[in-house]
């Protein structure tokens, strides 16, 4: 069982890439990762906002809307429960780190409509994960999430100061940045 | 259609659970909105903090920290000529916008001045005393004033008031304690971006 | 004598030159006509003069005092008289001026009556720095931090003494220890006893085999004392490099050798130490490397301070180039002097004077080309690539967190950088930007201090003239009241009559929480009053004024007394009617 859950979590960190591999979440990824400290402050979120929203939404899958007979409206309703988690994200953040709120700015509440995080939750009932589980897929789809934000925050604070030609500079190197980094990742097919 | 077909009628029903679950989530985040309130806006502080403190006035608001006050509702950040193109540069890398150049209409980018009072010429009538922010001038009615030069940030508000003009703004050179060594200029270029006039 | 066992990270061996000027012995240089002595010779503040023009002052005499613990001493290094304290070009890289005190020479060379103190060992340590001290001396190997300052470290176990000279061209070190060891080693002794060192430790590049035995040879025979060759890399005379040479420990970031308990010092100050102590002697003079192909002499010169190098650059046998460059120091942490008629000043090591076949002018620089070499050389262990892109673009939290301020601008990375990039000038660049921003936020933390203060006070006072103006108001108000009610009597007299008892009436009514808290505020003004008049009462007293004043005083004393007693039992009488 703990190889189970191993290999799941390599799974969704490193061969199942929710960013580099199955291209969701770009958004964030693109607009939140100039800098470091922005780019971890936006993960710890992310990772919150996908295990609260995976757990939840298996909830309500399995404790409303199928007993209901109502699974079609799984998409609405986990939008909502998405939606609500994020708010409440929002304020725990704008409490905690004012500066964060303000630098994050509307990448926050479009967390809502990050679609790695709405992915998660429909690819949990898909594969028709129990409770632990979905939860567990939800976090190693935050952890991989978290760690292509961090890294690639990281080169783009190098490639900003580097000797990069006029007619490349700021999104363009940025996303073959990403390219390259998408490249390297396929390079784990094979291995969860 | 009776009572028990219209609850098991899958319209209603999906109606029935979005309200419940909307009100349910409703209320946790209403709670959530009281438990996790904010007063003030704490990023005032941080953005009065990069401010030069000259409380001259040249960004149209009454002193720096109204100017922080406004930056932090969104109003641009390039308004301050005291603080130059260094201020703007790490108000934008704070906030996380794009730096703009200078916005000329509030003034430009001057080297930094002191003032000086010839005190030949003064006739001890405190209005410059009244006018400077940071109490930076030494004086009393009818006697002598004098402007503190260590204290003084430059910021004009005395030359105006003063009705015999003897208040001039001495520009502050380096000398041989503030001399520093300059970056190099001009090297590194790749030939294509020297056309274009902007080096990477 | 040992080898060294440790050594550190990087570092360069250039090509060394030192048998240009190592085969002559020192030469004692002749004295100027004009002696130029700067104020501030040293890392810290200026010196301020205590001598006037025209005053004829000795060989030896104080001419400039310390303003503060950062300062040093300055003292005449000739006879002659002040003819100048006026700002004159000094050897800085900016080419500014700065203030000198100029002395016309006379060619006697007399001396002021000076003893040294041939039983330090009976001195304690602050005596014996506090000569130091008053001796003017500083670092002679090139930065020029006060020697007292440093010798006042506590808990010191090793005193290190730096015979190195790693730079190439230089050998004023080498030539020191080869002729002058025995005094070094006493000057070491001295600095031992200072500081309360358990060991000394020498240490000596192994370039220099005559001075190693010289030095060997003058050494006590003592466990507590090493004699340490390593082998020459350049910048191994580097403070921190050698201590992680000879002792394989490194000084933290940001820290000085005394926080591990060492204490480094080079072997010129141990010798000027010793002439301080023992000779009673200032520091007027030092050993400086005259080097270079553009000399048709090459040695070392034991020059007075504040010989102007043209003068000494004649001497040697100067040939002007087509590009004049004169190097005070050597050809890797040297500057470019402004000016040949500069003096020599306390940290001027070496006057390298190249022609262009011998030191050709720098290349262009290109792009980097992130090959990773400074980074391999630099004895620090800092990133210099990494430093050089945060430089460029300014960030100077990055440039923080990759700890510019250890730079010790040894220029290895520049040396080594395949498109000839010049780090070092981007760091120094860099780390002048990083102080006039603090200097900057530090003025702007006053100035929003006295804002705030100044607000402060502005409110108070809006408040206190609020408060007198509503008092003077409510007052006009009664009286005006007063008077209104009674302008239409007829009889003035009656009027008046009315007038006092509406006063009484008045009176009364002070029993009203509101007006007792007015007769309140007014007998607490009263004792105000009185307690003033009291004290400037005593004052007069003590001051021995005039008795018409004293009796007026008193009498006023009294007058107040009395008012208070009054409104005391007339409160007391409302109470009681209560």
């Amino acid at each position: 069982m703990i190889t189970e859950y191993a290999s799941l979590l390599l799974a969704s960190v490193l061969v199942n890439n929710f960013v580099l591999v199955q291209f969701l979440g770009l958004c964030p990824f693109m607009g939140v990762s100039s800098k470091v400290e922005t780019a971890i402050g936006m993960s710890m979120a992310t990772t919150f906002v996908l295990t609260l929203a995976s757990a939840t939404s298996h909830l309500v899958f399995y404790g409303i809307l199928e007993p209901l007979g109502l699974e079609y409206l799984r998409t609405i309703s986990f939008i909502l429960v998405i939606a609500v988690v994020v708010q409440f994200t929002e304020m725990v953040v704008r409490k905690s780190s004012p500066l964060l709120h303000r630098v994050l700015g509307v990448f926050l509440p479009l967390i809502t409509t990050n679609c790695a995080v709405l992915g998660v939750a429909l690819l949990n009932i898909n594969k028709a994960h129990s409770f632990v589980t979905s939860l567990w897929y939800g976090f190693g789809a935050a952890l991989g999430f978290s760690l292509v934000l961090i890294l690639f925050s990281a080169m783009r604070e190098r490639i900003a100061v580097a000797d990069v030609p006029q007619i490349f500079q700021g999104p363009a190197i940025a996303m073959i940045a990403a390219g390259l980094m998408s490249l390297a990742f396929l390079g784990f097919a094979g291995l969860a | 259609m009776n009572m028990a077909e219209f609850f098991l009628n899958d319209l209603t029903q999906t109606v029935l659970v979005f309200l419940a679950l909307g009100g349910l989530f409703g209320l946790l985040l209403g709670y959530a909105s009281i438990r996790f309130k904010v007063e003030g806006d704490p990023i005032v502080e941080q953005i009065n903090a990069l401010l030069p403190q000259t409380q001259c006035g040249q960004c149209s608001h009454p002193g720096c920290r109204p100017y922080a006050e406004a930056i932090a509702q969104g109003e641009a950040i390039n308004k301050c000529p005291p603080g130059g193109e260094d201020t703007i540069h790490r108000l934008a890398d704070l906030l996380g916008v794009d730096p703009q150049p200078l916005d000329g209409e509030h003034g430009i980018e001057k080297p930094k001045t002191v003032a000086f009072i010839r005190e030949a010429e003064c006739i001890g009538c405190t209005k410059c005393i009244q006018a400077c922010p940071v109490d930076a001038i030494l004086g009393a009615a009818k006697l002598m004033h004098t402007v503190i030069a260590q204290e003084c940030t430059g910021c004009d508000l005395c030359v105006e008031p003063c009705p015999v003009d003897c208040i001039d703004m001495i520009e502050v050179t380096t000398n041989i304690k503030t001399w520093g060594w300059e970056a190099p200029q001009n090297d590194g270029i790749i030939a294509t971006d020297r056309m274009s006039g902007k080096a990477a | 004598m040992n080898s060294a066992e440790y050594t550190f990270h990087g570092g360069i061996r250039p090509v060394e030159h030192k048998e240009d000027s190592n085969t002559t012995p020192i030469e004692m240089a002749p004295i100027p006509p004009m002696l130029v002595l700067p104020l501030q010779q040293h890392i810290g503040s200026a010196a301020q003069a205590c001598v006037n023009t025209g005053e004829y002052v000795y060989k030896g005499q104080l001419i400039a005092q310390a303003a503060d613990a950062n300062g040093a001493n300055v003292h005449a290094s000739s006879s002659g008289h002040v003819v100048a304290i006026e700002p004159r070009l000094i050897a800085h890289p900016s080419g500014m001026q700065d203030t000198c005190v100029v002395i016309e020479t006379d060619g006697l060379d007399a001396a002021i009556d000076a003893s040294g103190y041939p039983n330090w060992q009976n001195l304690d340590r602050t005596e014996l720095c506090n000569i130091v001290r008053w001796s003017g001396i500083v670092g002679l190997g090139g930065a020029g931090f006060p020697t007292d300052r440093k010798l006042n470290a506590k808990n010191i176990k090793t005193l290190v003494i730096n015979g190195t000279e790693c730079e190439p061209y230089i050998t004023a070190d080498d030539l020191c220890m080869r002729e002058r060891a025995e005094a070094i080693i006493r000057g070491c002794e001295i600095l031992k006893h200072i500081v309360g060192a358990d060991s000394v430790i020498v240490g000596i590049e192994d370039n220099k085999p005559e001075a190693i035995e010289s030095m060997g040879k003058a050494m006590p025979s003592s466990p507590d004392w090493k004699l340490v060759t390593f082998p020459t890399k350049y910048p191994s005379g580097g403070e921190k490099q050698l201590i992680e040479i000879l002792t394989g420990r490194q000084v933290p970031r940001g820290g000085l050798p005394a926080d591990i308990g060492i204490v480094c010092q080079n072997v010129g100050t141990a010798l000027a130490v010793k002439e301080a102590i023992e000779d009673g002697k200032p520091l007027i003079s030092r050993i400086t490397t005259f080097t270079g192909q553009a000399l048709s002499r090459r040695g070392n010169l034991e020059v007075r301070l504040g010989t102007p190098v043209s003068y000494l650059l004649d001497y040697m046998g100067y040939t002007e180039q087509k590009v004049p460059r004169l190097i005070m120091g050597g050809p890797m942490m040297g500057f470019i002097l402004p000016d040949a008629g500069v003096p020599i000043v306390k940290t001027t090591n070496c006057i390298l004077a190249p022609d262009s076949a011998e030191l050709p002018l720098p290349k262009p620089a290109q792009p980097c080309i992130r090959c990773g070499f400074c980074a391999e050389a630099c004895p620090a262990t800092l990133l210099p690539q990494q430093l050089f892109w945060h430089s460029k673009s300014g960030n100077s939290d990055q440039l923080e967190k990759h700890a510019l301020s250890d730079c010790i601008e040894c220029g290895v990375c520049s040396y080594v950088c395949p498109s000839s990039i010049p780090l070092v000038q981007y760091f120094r660049a860099a780390k002048h930007e990083i102080r006039t921003h603090r200097a900057q936020q530090l003025q702007a933390e006053k100035a929003l201090e006295r804002f705030e203060a100044r607000q402060q006070r502005l409110e108070r006072e809006a408040l206190e003239r609020e408060a007198t103006r509503a008092a003077r108001k409510a007052a006009a108000k009664a009286k005006a009241e007063e008077s209104s009610r009674f302008a239409d009597e007829a009889d003035p007299v009656q009027a008046a009559i009315e007038r006092a008892k509406a006063k009484k009436a008045r009176l009364i009514q002070q029993n009203q929480p509101g007006a007792q808290q007015n007769a309140e505020t007014a007998l607490q003004n009263l004792k105000a009053k009185l307690a003033s008049q009291q004290s400037s009462l005593q004052q007069a007293e003590v001051d021995g004024k005039g008795d018409k004043i004293i009796t007026a005083l008193h009498a006023s004393v009294s007058r107040l007394e009395q008012q208070i007693a009054e409104s005391n039992t007339e409160a007391s009488s409302q109470d009681a009617e209560k």
